[in-house]
Parts: C-alpha cells; structure tokens; sequence
C-alpha cells in the first residue's frame, strides 16, 4: 500500500502511515478531542450569528444537568438513544450499515400501540409484554425487509435501510391522522391514549420510565452476547474478514438476517418504550431522529455496549441543552448543528486513529 | 553498436514491511522490442513496475530514460517522460464516453474541450496503431477487450513511449488476446517499448522478443527468446539450485482418503480453472501439486473444501462424496486447510489469537456449551499450542496481525492440525517465509505425514516439492498431466510438463 501523499510542493511533506495498533489511550483521546474541536466550531458559528458562544453552552449545561428536571429529561432522550445506538451497533460490528433505526423504532411504536389499543381482552399483566414482543417484531420485520435482498443477491442496505424510513414514518403518519385517530379527540392527530396496563410506570417522580430498565439490560445483554456467546463470536469474525468466515463454514446468510432482526428488534423496542413510557398514545412525531443520532453514538462509543450508554447520556443533555437555549433566542436546531459538527469531527478524527502523521524534509527518507 | 535503451533500471531494491519485494533488480527496455517481464506471483514484477510509474519510490538504484538519470516522484511525472501502464483493472468511468475517458485528467486542454478535435485524434490514432476504438462509445457498452483498447490509446494519446501492460491477457478471449498481440506488435514497430508483465510461458514465446525473468525478487536473467525456451524459462522462474534429499521414512501407506474425478469447476472470473482434473491421496503420503502458479492451484483447493462449485465430476473423501457441500461439512470430515491467504482467511488479523485458535471447533464442546464459549478453555489450549508449536507472540490477547508471517503460519498449522486431520490440503504454506519457518512447516508436514495424514501440498518451489512429496502431480492450465512417483520422475520432466509439454517418455 503506498501512504497517501495529502500535500504538495512544499518543502515538507506530509505523509500519512498506517498504524499498525491503535493504543488505548488514542481511542479515548481522540474522540474527546474531536468533540472540543466541534465545539469550538460550534462556538465560531454562534458567535457569528451574534450570540455569545459562553453563555450559550452554560446554558446548554445548565439545562441538561443543572437541575433534577434536567438531569431527569436528558435521561429521558438517553433511553431511545441508548436502545437505538444498540441497534445500529450491532449491526455494525457486521459491517451490515442499517441506517433505519429511525423507520424501525416508528413501526415498533406503532406496532406496541396495535395491543395497547385494539386488543382490549388481554389480561392486565400480558399487556405490556405482548406490547414488548409485537414492538420488538415491528422493528424486526421492517429490519428483515432489507435483509433478505442483502443476504441473498447483495442488495446495497445503506439505501434500502435509509429509504424505508420514510416509509415508515407516512405509514404511521396515515394511522394517527386516518383510522386510529381518536373519535374524542377535538380532531387533533392523536390517537386514543392507551390504558394504565400498556404504560411503563415512571420512577422518582420524574418523566423517566422504566425503559430506561430495558435499555440498561440490554446494553448488559448484548455486552455478553458479543463478547462471550457463539453467535457473537461469528458476528466479530464475519464483521472483520467474511473470507475467513467463510472458511470456517459458518453461514453468513443466516448471520445477516439474525443480526438485522436484533438490529431492528432493539430499535423497535425504543419504540415500544416511547409510546409505552412517554407519550401513551401515539402522536405524528415520536422521535426527533433519535435513530440517526443513535449513528453518531456507535460510532463515537466504536461500537462498545457500555460507551454506547455514556455517549448516550450525552447527547440526551446536548438535546435538552438545546431546548433551554431556545429562551436566549437561539432554536433548538443548534443542537443538531453541533451534533453534525461533533460527528464530522469524529468521522475526521478517526484518521489519526489508524494513520500517524509524519512530516519530512522533501527528499528525506 | 547498441542503442541507447528507452529505460534502464539498475540495482533497484524496494523493501516493505519484512518483505524484500525488489532485491538489486535491473532492467532495461529498448525501443522497438516487446520485452516480457517473466516471474511467479510474489517475484516482484509489479512493485518493479510501480517503481517505473512513480507509484513507489526505490529504496536505493537509479532509473534511466534514454539515458538521462530520473527521478520518478508520482505518476504525474512518469507520464510526463513517456511512460503509461496499462493495469489489469482498468481505470476507467463507465458512464463516460471514449474520447472523454483519454483525456480525462490532462491539463492543456484548456476550459473547454474541443471535442471534434480529441475524436478526429483518437481515430488517427486507432488507425496508426491499429487500435479499433469507437470515441463516442460509452465505457460501459464496451466488452472487456474494447476497454483495454481504450487504456491503450489512452496512454498513447498522451504520448507513452515506453507502454507497459500487467498481465494483460487475464481477462480476454483467445481471439482478443490475438488481436491485442497485432497490436503490441505495432506499436513496437513505431519505435515505443512494450513491457509485458505475465507468467504465462505460452505467450512469452509468442510475442516477446527478449525477456527479463525475475525470481524472488532479483532478477535472474534476460534472454533473447530464439535462444531460449520454454522449459530453460520455467527452470528460471521456479529456480532449481542444488536438490536437497531428506531422509524421511518410506510411506506408510493407508487407505485412499481423497479422490477426484474428472473435476471441472470455473474461476472468478467465470472461465474453466479446472479441467477433467483426476487424482487421489492415500493415507500418509504427500501429494505435491507441481506447477506454474495461476494454473489451477487456488481452484483444486477450493473445489476439495467446499468454498468453490464443482461443475462437473466427483470429489470424494474417505470413500464418500463430498461434491458440493458446504465447507463446514469438509469441516466436520477432518479436513485441514491451509489457504493461500493465510491472514484474511485463514486468520482474521484483528482477532486475538485465543480467538483464531476456535476458528474450526468455535461450535465443538469444550470449546462452547450450548450458547457460551469456554473462555478459560480457550485459553488454556491457545496457551498449549503456542508452546507445543513453539510460536512467538507478544501475548494470546494481542491481534494476531501483530505477529511476523513465520509464527501467523506457524499458529495456523498449529489450529488445524490440533483438529486431527485425516486430509491436509496446503497452499503455498511457506510462501514468504524465512527459513527457520519454512523448516518448521517441513517438519510440521513431515510429522502429519507420518501420523498417517494424507496431505495434498500445493507449492510452486520444485526443490520443495521434490524434498517432501511421495508423488508429484504436475497441473498445467487446469489440467492434471501426470502424477509421476517422486523416485521415477527428475526435474527436467516435471519442468517440461509445467510448460504444458508431455515429454517422450521411454517404456518401461
């Protein structure tokens, strides 16, 4: 492999080389300096726009964890973030890029709202497993549409993964605006809420549900799964080299559609827990992108199950940062924009994760 | 008096990561000649080549063009003194046209190009060099042949004096491979140098007028082709140096363990790799396969693990059929394989070596219980194997990409022996290896042999092959020629029948 040579006609040049480890303390390093550069950038922009970048991001601090109802709401955005990040991430350690967490949490949503309000004979105590399980399949079977062109003929899952949210999100949308509308609802999109056996109770008095349960153990599970189950070991070996997968006879197809179903599963508990835990009903917006964000969280946490739920705390407070900057005048939308910014810097700092920079003297060796 | 060469190349020496790709190499190309750089997979020719075209720099040795001494700093400047290669992936855009896709990338064509002119240009080439290319055709409309075509005119066009071509004739049809051969011979005859890069002797011996033969690395000689042939080259790209006996027991031969009959299979491409191939190992005796790497080798180990379809005829291991079946069965009947990759398949470089040694038995009690895999297990026996197989590392928690090539080999022996074979199907296993490791991997197959393995040993080395195998089948173009016992058989002949000749053979 020739280093690719970023620079010319200077004295110097610029050279990248491979790095053959990446040390422990450059994969904490780096993403942590990558997030204070974005901010920095972030700072540049508000100031431009007229506002003073320090008390913006005080606020913004402030907000997210200067108070209980902060903290408390940051934890609320933590959880469809922690279960989505799952999602993606284990789909990632297989190289399968499923950027429809966001479609796959609208159809586990809407599909946990189908028991919630059309299967009123269920016994109290079935109804919010049931809503687990047919939230976990909504999620599921909207992962497993994609799958199967992937595994058998190499359909590309970026796009197809990418383009059934949307068909998602106007699928649920005609359900809250057309037939599950609630006839008592003075006409707004909104559906019936559901009854006190289909929700997640809330703890500490705050708007956290137990969701936030669901997410811890799964992040507990999947930890185990990957790092100590068959099945995780064939999911690292066809992520690294499908070649020796193949060698090995494992079967790669199945891999693919297991590992999209639990991708897609995980993402529709998320949302399973928004309508269950949250919103108990359903609305035409559950999720402000809470499954593109969860892309930036597998990436940021290299796909580690423990980091995903750090990282995840994170961007909950950045987000509700963002709303309590809306009373200086600023949108919410700013978070988003450092949010895009601290991922373009992560994305570009994991270059200097696996190549080292040198710099030499032209015609030097 | 002897011209001036186009390029000369002397005392070039490249060297990667524990690997000398160039050792001292020279070379040289005049004008008018088709010159054919001649060597086995791994000898060097493409890094030479890349060295030519600016994409590495030498380590040490000086480049020549018309006798000027040149620094070749990137491709820009390579091109710049008249020097364009043609890859064996093309670099072209499909959805452009011809004429768009030559002139992609120059820079004195002002803002905007004046089409008609590039068109009326190409023609003019195309007839000069008799190079049939449409200009307005789009890239993707094309056969493979065409596009060739259009690299060619391509380099031409930006005026290459010195053409060079990486096996140009992978990926053509007999008939298209006639046809690109008018056509280098053309051009040679307008006073550029054609360097051919190839291993394949046929058409060494069609088109080149001398040829450089390089092996491991150095190069070995350059011959005038009317003063040489095509069994003095293939003694020149495999080496034969001093044969080295070792004493090893006679076989002690056990039942027939792996059969094939009149196998066919495709390559990757989709052409025939093998041909009606027929053969059969015996418990405790080594198969060597003798031959001219790209000939098959890659795909006999293929169809006999699982990894590759058999189109036609039988593959049978310990008296059952195995045609077609998924590699985990092959698994499952105890057969080792040693691939020719070995980092990529048959170890994953970013896995820790406790994680390499499960690759074949992961789903095996006490590797795994029903869902956990047995952590302290694995360990215990990654632990053993280092020590059994005496394999240095830094640690069984360290990614195996860390180790050096001897001990990757030497870890991956160590996994599929301690499966307990009954078949050992090996590629190339001491390809790149220092000696130490080579030794290693002698003996390791040795022991097996003995152990009453029977062992189909791939190698492309006649002196090793020679050393080790009881019987030697020799494969030339997909086809079997002969299995010949090692005692009855010397190099000449197994030589002749690499180059695709059948040596008169005297009865009895």
């Amino acid at each position: 492999m020739p280093a690719p040579v970023i620079q010319q006609g200077s004295p110097f040049t610029i050279k990248l080389e491979k790095r053959l480890t990446t040390s422990r303390l450059n994969n904490i390093l780096i993403p942590v300096i990558s997030v204070f550069l974005a901010l920095v950038v972030g700072a540049i922009f508000i100031y431009v726009t007229g506002n003073d970048p320090v008390k913006i991001y005080q606020t913004m601090l402030k907000g997210a964890f200067g108070s209980k109802y902060g903290i408390s709401e940051t934890v609320v955005k933590a959880i469809p973030l922690i279960l989505t990040g799952l999602a993606v991430s284990i789909a990632f350690k297989m190289q399968l890029w499923n950027i429809g967490a966001e479609g796959q949490l609208y159809m586990g949503a809407w599909a946990a709202a189908y028991v919630a309000l059309f299967m009123p004979d269920l016994p109290g105590f079935l109804v919010l497993p049931t809503m687990f399980l047919f939230g976990f399949l909504g999620g599921a079977i909207w992962a497993l549409i994609p799958a199967i062109p992937r595994a058998l003929i190499g359909v590309n899952e970026t796009i197809t993964t990418l383009l059934l949210n949307y068909v998602a999100i106007l699928w649920f949308g005609y359900f809250v605006y057309g037939p599950w509308r609630d006839p008592k609802g003075f006409n707004f999109p909104l559906s019936a809420a559901f009854p006190e056996a289909a929700r997640l109770p809330s703890m500490f008095d705050t708007r956290v549900h137990y969701g936030l349960i669901i997410g811890l153990v799964a992040v507990v599970i999947i930890y185990i799964m990957l790092k100590h189950t068959k099945w995780g070991y064939e999911i690292r070996v066809i992520g690294e080299s499908p070649n020796a997968a193949r060698y090995a006879g494992m079967n790669i197809v199945r891999n693919i559609l297991l590992v999209m179903i639990l991708s897609g599963g995980l993402a529709g508990i998320a949302g399973m827990s928004e309508v269950a835990g949250l919103t108990h009903r359903l609305q035409p917006t559950i999720s402000p992108g809470y499954g593109y964000t969860a892309i930036i969280i597998a990436w940021l946490a290299k796909l580690n199950p423990f980091a995903i739920l750090l990282v995840s705390f994170l961007f909950g407070g950045l987000l509700v940062g963002g709303y309590s900057v809306q009373t200086l005048g600023l949108p919410a939308a700013t978070a988003y924009m450092l949010q895009g910014l601290i991922l373009f810097f992560v994305l570009g700092g994991e270059l200097f994760n696996r190549y080292r920079l040198r710099i030499r003297e032209r015609g030097g060796k | 008096m002897p011209q001036v060469p186009l390029v000369e190349m002397k005392g070039i020496t490249k060297r990667f990561p524990g690997v000398l790709a160039n050792d001292h190499v020279s070379f040289e190309a005049r004008s008018g000649e088709i010159h054919a750089l001649l060597g086995e997979n791994g000898a060097g020719k493409s890094t030479l080549m890349s060295i030519l075209t600016g994409l590495y720099r030498p380590d040490e040795g000086q480049i020549f063009i018309k006798g000027k001494p040149v620094q070749l700093k990137n491709p820009k400047e390579a091109i710049g003194l008249g020097i364009g290669m043609v890859h064996q992936h093309f670099r072209l855009v499909q959805p452009f046209s011809v004429a768009e896709n030559i002139v992609l990338g120059m820079k004195n064509l002002g803002l905007f190009i004046k089409k008609e002119k590039v068109e009326k240009e190409i023609e003019e080439l195309s007839r000069r060099f008799a190079l049939k290319v449409e200009p307005k055709a789009k890239i993707w409309q094309l056969s493979v042949g065409e596009q060739q075509r259009v690299e060619i005119v391509k380099m031409l066009y930006r005026g290459a004096e010195i053409l060079i071509l990486d096996e140009p004739t992978a990926v053509l049809t007999p008939q298209e491979v006639r046809e690109l051969f008018k056509t280098l011979r053309q051009t040679a005859n307008q006073g550029k140098a054609v360097i051919l890069i190839t291993h394949k002797l046929n058409e060494v011996m069609e088109i080149a007028d001398r040829i450089t033969v390089l092996r491991g690395g150095k190069s070995v000689a350059t011959v005038n082709k009317v003063e040489t042939n095509k069994i003095e080259l293939t003694k020149l790209m495999v080496g034969r140096e001093a044969m080295l006996v070792v004493d090893k027991k006679p076989p002690d031969l056990g039942p027939v363990i792996l059969q094939l009959e009149n196998v066919n299979c495709l390559s990757d491409k989709g052409y025939p790799a093998l041909k009606d191939a027929s053969l059969e190992i015996r418990g405790g005796e080594i198969l060597g396969v003798a031959g001219v790497a790209g000939n098959g080798q890659r795909e006999l180990a293929e169809v006999i693990t699982g990894l590759r379809r058999v189109t036609r005829g039988k593959v049978k291991i310990g008296n059952k059929d195995y045609t077609n079946v998924s590699p985990r069965e092959v698994i499952e009947a105890r057969v080792a394989y040693i691939p020719e990759d070995r980092v990529g398949m048959g170890l994953v470089p970013n896995l820790n070596a406790m994680e390499n040694v499960i690759l074949k038995n992961y789903r095996e009690k006490p590797v795994c219980g029903p869902l956990f895999i047995n952590g302290d297990y694995v360990k215990n026996r990654a632990r053993q194997l280092v020590d059994d197989f005496n394999i240095k590392m830094t640690g069984v928690d360290k990614a195996v990409k860390l180790m050096s090539g001897g001990n990757l080999q030497k870890l991956l022996f160590a996994r599929e022996v301690s499966c307990e074979p009954q078949l050992i199907v090996a590629v190339y296993p001491v390809r790149g290896l220092d000696v130490s490791a080579i030794e290693a991997v002698h003996d390791i197959l040795l022991a097996q042999r003995e152990a009453g393995v029977a062992i189909l040993f791939i190698s492309e080395d006649l002196d090793e092959i020679f050393k080790l195998s009881d019987r030697i089948a020799v494969l030339y173009d997909g086809q079997v020629m002969d299995v010949l016992p090692t005692g009855k058989t010397n190099v000449e002949e197994v030589g002749m029948l690499m180059a695709g000749t059948r040596p008169e053979r005297e009865v009895g």
